[in-house]
């Protein structure tokens, strides 16, 4: 017999109002994490489409932002699966995924989905930067008295070489066929990355709302709408930080030089952003179109639930605030970078409400369709379930990948605007 | 170089070759050949037969189970639950199950409605457990294998394995799943496997005054609860979902959920 313990934590007990008749075991089981997941994963896929863009179809106008997203991406990559380890009950066990996988299991392949996905970026992001580490390190190389600071910038350059020194002209052609490979054969794992993410919820039998073949699809459309949107914010971001110090130096030139470099990426880039918009749309409106005309049994509580109880979260913060709004911003002539900036946050929103409206809406009716189940997002802790599953938890893993980035950045620079790049 | 007589020979040979039905060969299976009596049909599979006209809501097989299965007594989580169904003149439906109907139905209250006898057009209680589907969603969804099913047909949960994702819960079209609040892994109605593979009932069977639970072997036709699924009106829960339980009712109104 357990001992009487007295405080026992029945999870989902601290976030779940139960209204009318469900099961006595049902809870909200998937919180703020499972909607950070698809989250995370979705930016990736959607900062690696971008960064392809230019490697594999060759536009030009997205040389800066593809090698900026690309390494975005492998910061946002590592994060991922993060929120994962936040929701688990037996974090520690975590491994056996890859020990004994079930592969009958939609969740068994992530492991190896996502580490050839990270290796394939890693090895894309080696070639693209090899020729800097190379200079790098030669250059570290002649200091004859070098700081410890120096030191060990020197050993890391010449261990991110991998002992190839060859930068002649031919080498660097190989580097760029190898690029443009690795881009190639990225897309469709990118996508498989997120379009499984989709299949998680999509092939629970079980529950109504979750269970369609579209899923996965509409997984990947909003997965490219928000990486794009993120690395465009992210990109702008860091090119007014660099116009600011422009302009602080009194290089008033220069500060106008990346002023009008900025705004034709953005412009070209929010083409994609609304082109990504379109598909993601259609399908998540034909997939409810399709519900209310088939009407199967489910339906009487999924109109309740989308109609009724969640009307707010889907039809006014999802479709209206994150969906037309921006749309209609991005559309309209003269796009400058104050609208960008809040159309690409508003679109975020948007996407980060639809999955939250697909994992927890998802949750919000009993599986016995006689009675809802109402989430409230745990903001003060007062355990450490209700932090790793509450706002702390969420903000860790929504702020980690910017930290991620900033250090990649030390090694890989993604944004160098120089007076040498001015003048080529 | 060939010549006429090694073009027939061929031939010959060809055809004879081709023509050799693929039903006469047979592959062998190593661990077949080794080790026959695992391959072998199992000789019990377990099911369950829940009366519905017996059940009178007393909670005692929920009590039970509680105490048989380490499920801590005063939370809301149970491996077995009864609900009770109260249809209305006017066609409502009310459905409770406070406490998964542990402490038996004593009033007419149902929520914060009190329903006044000569409204209810009828009412009965339908006591719920683990189905151990013949294709359980369940197992086919944990990422690790933790989850199982045994050769006689009970699905377990391995506690040192399982990592706790909450998937296996979401797939469960019944909600017998939950975590447990001290092991912090899945958990649901086991059969009471440890009781019933040493020749004994299960505890809500055992505890049940009036019949309403039985369990028995399903592959043996001599078995009253197989002669029950062969021979009677027998319903199981959410059929659509293609799971095949094995937990069988006899008086399944349409109004269950």
């Amino acid at each position: 017999m357990i001992p009487e313990i007295q405080e026992l934590v029945v999870h989902g007990a601290d976030w779940t109002h139960k209204e009318l008749f469900t099961y006595p075991n049902e809870y909200i089981y998937w919180t703020i994490q499972i909607v950070m997941y698809p989250l995370m994963t979705g930016f990736v896929a959607g900062a690696f489409v971008l960064s392809s863009l230019y490697h594999v179809f060759g536009q030009k106008d997205l040389k800066d932002l593809a090698k900026f997203s690309l390494v975005f991406s492998f910061a946002l990559l590592l994060v991922a699966p993060m929120p994962l380890l936040f929701h688990l009950q037996q974090p520690q066990r975590n491994h056996n995924v890859f020990m004994t996988p079930h592969f009958t299991s939609a969740i068994a392949a992530f492991g190896l989905v996502f580490s050839l996905y990270a290796a394939l970026v890693a090895y894309e992001i080696w070639f693209v930067y090899r020729k800097h580490f190379v200079e790098t390190a030669l250059s570290l190389r002649k200091n004859a008295d070098k700081t410890m600071v120096e030191n060990i910038q020197y050993f890391t350059y010449n261990l991110l070489t991998l002992g190839a020194y060859d930068v002649s002209k031919e080498s660097s052609e190989r580097d760029e066929k190898a690029v443009k490979l690795l881009a190639s054969i990225g897309i469709p794992i990118a996508c498989f990355l997120h379009g499984y993410a989709g299949f998680i919820f999509g092939s629970v039998k079980a529950n109504a709302l979750w269970m369609t073949p579209l899923m996965p699809v509409i997984f990947i459309m909003s997965a490219i709408v928000s990486g794009v949107a993120l690395c465009m914010l992210t990109y702008i971001i860091i090119m007014e930080w660099k116009k600011f110090n422009a302009k602080r130096k009194h290089e008033d030139r220069m500060s106008m030089e990346i002023k009008g470099a900025e705004i034709e990426v953005i412009r070209k880039s929010s083409r994609y952003l609304i082109y990504a918009m379109i598909a993601a749309i259609t399908l998540e409106v034909l997939d409810l179109v399709f519900r209310g005309y088939t009407a199967m049994k489910s339906w009487d509580i999924l109109r309740s639930v989308i109609y009724g109880k969640d009307f707010a979260n889907i039809f006014i913060l999802q479709y209206t605030l994150g969906n037309i709004v921006p749309f209609a911003m991005l559309l309209l002539p003269g796009l400058t970078i104050r609208r960008t900036v809040i159309a690409t946050i508003l679109v975020m929103f948007g996407v980060f409400m639809m999955r939250w409206n697909v994992v927890i809406g998802g949750q919000s009716f009993s599986l016995s369709f006689a009675g809802y189940m109402h989430y409230t997002l745990p903001v003060i802790p007062h355990n450490a379930e209700t932090f790793r599953e509450g706002v702390g938890g969420a903000l860790v893993i929504a702020v980690l990948p910017f930290i991620f980035f900033w250090f990649f950045n030390k090694f890989a620079p993604t944004l160098q605007f120089t007076k040498k790049d001015m003048s080529e | 170089m060939i010549t006429r007589r090694d073009l027939i020979k061929n031939t010959v040979a060809g055809i004879a070759g081709l023509s050799l039905p693929l039903v006469s060969v047979k592959i062998i299976n190593a661990a077949e050949t080794l080790f026959p009596d695992r391959f072998e049909k199992p000789s019990v599979l377990w099911g369950f037969v829940v009366d519905t006209y017996k059940c009178v809501g007393c909670g005692l097989c929920v009590k039970a189970c509680k105490n048989e299965n380490e499920i801590p007594y005063n939370i809301p989580l149970s491996r077995t639950w009864v609900e009770r169904y109260l249809i209305l003149k006017d066609g409502r439906v009310l459905i409770d199950s406070p406490d998964a109907g542990r402490d038996g139905y004593t009033n007419q209250k149902v929520r914060d409605t009190v329903v006044s006898p000569e409204n209810i057009a009828k009412a009965f209680f339908v006591p719920k457990l683990c189905n151990q589907c013949e294709n359980p969603p369940c197992v086919q969804v944990c990422p690790v294998g933790a989850t199982y099913k045994t050769t006689d047909g009970v699905i377990l949960i391995d506690r040192k394995w399982c990592i706790g994702c909450g998937y296996c819960i979401q797939s469960c079209p019944y909600g017998v799943r939950f975590f447990h609040p001290v092991y912090k892994v899945a958990e649901k109605c086991t059969f009471c496997y440890h009781r019933i593979t040493k020749g004994m009932k299960t505890a809500c069977v055992e505890a049940c005054p009036f019949g309403a639970r039985q369990i028995g072997n399903l592959r043996d036709r001599n078995d009253p609860v197989a002669k029950i699924v062969l021979s009677e009106r027998v319903a199981v829960l959410k059929d659509a979902f293609g799971t095949k339980p094995q937990v069988y009712y006899i008086g399944l109104d349409e109004n269950v959920r």
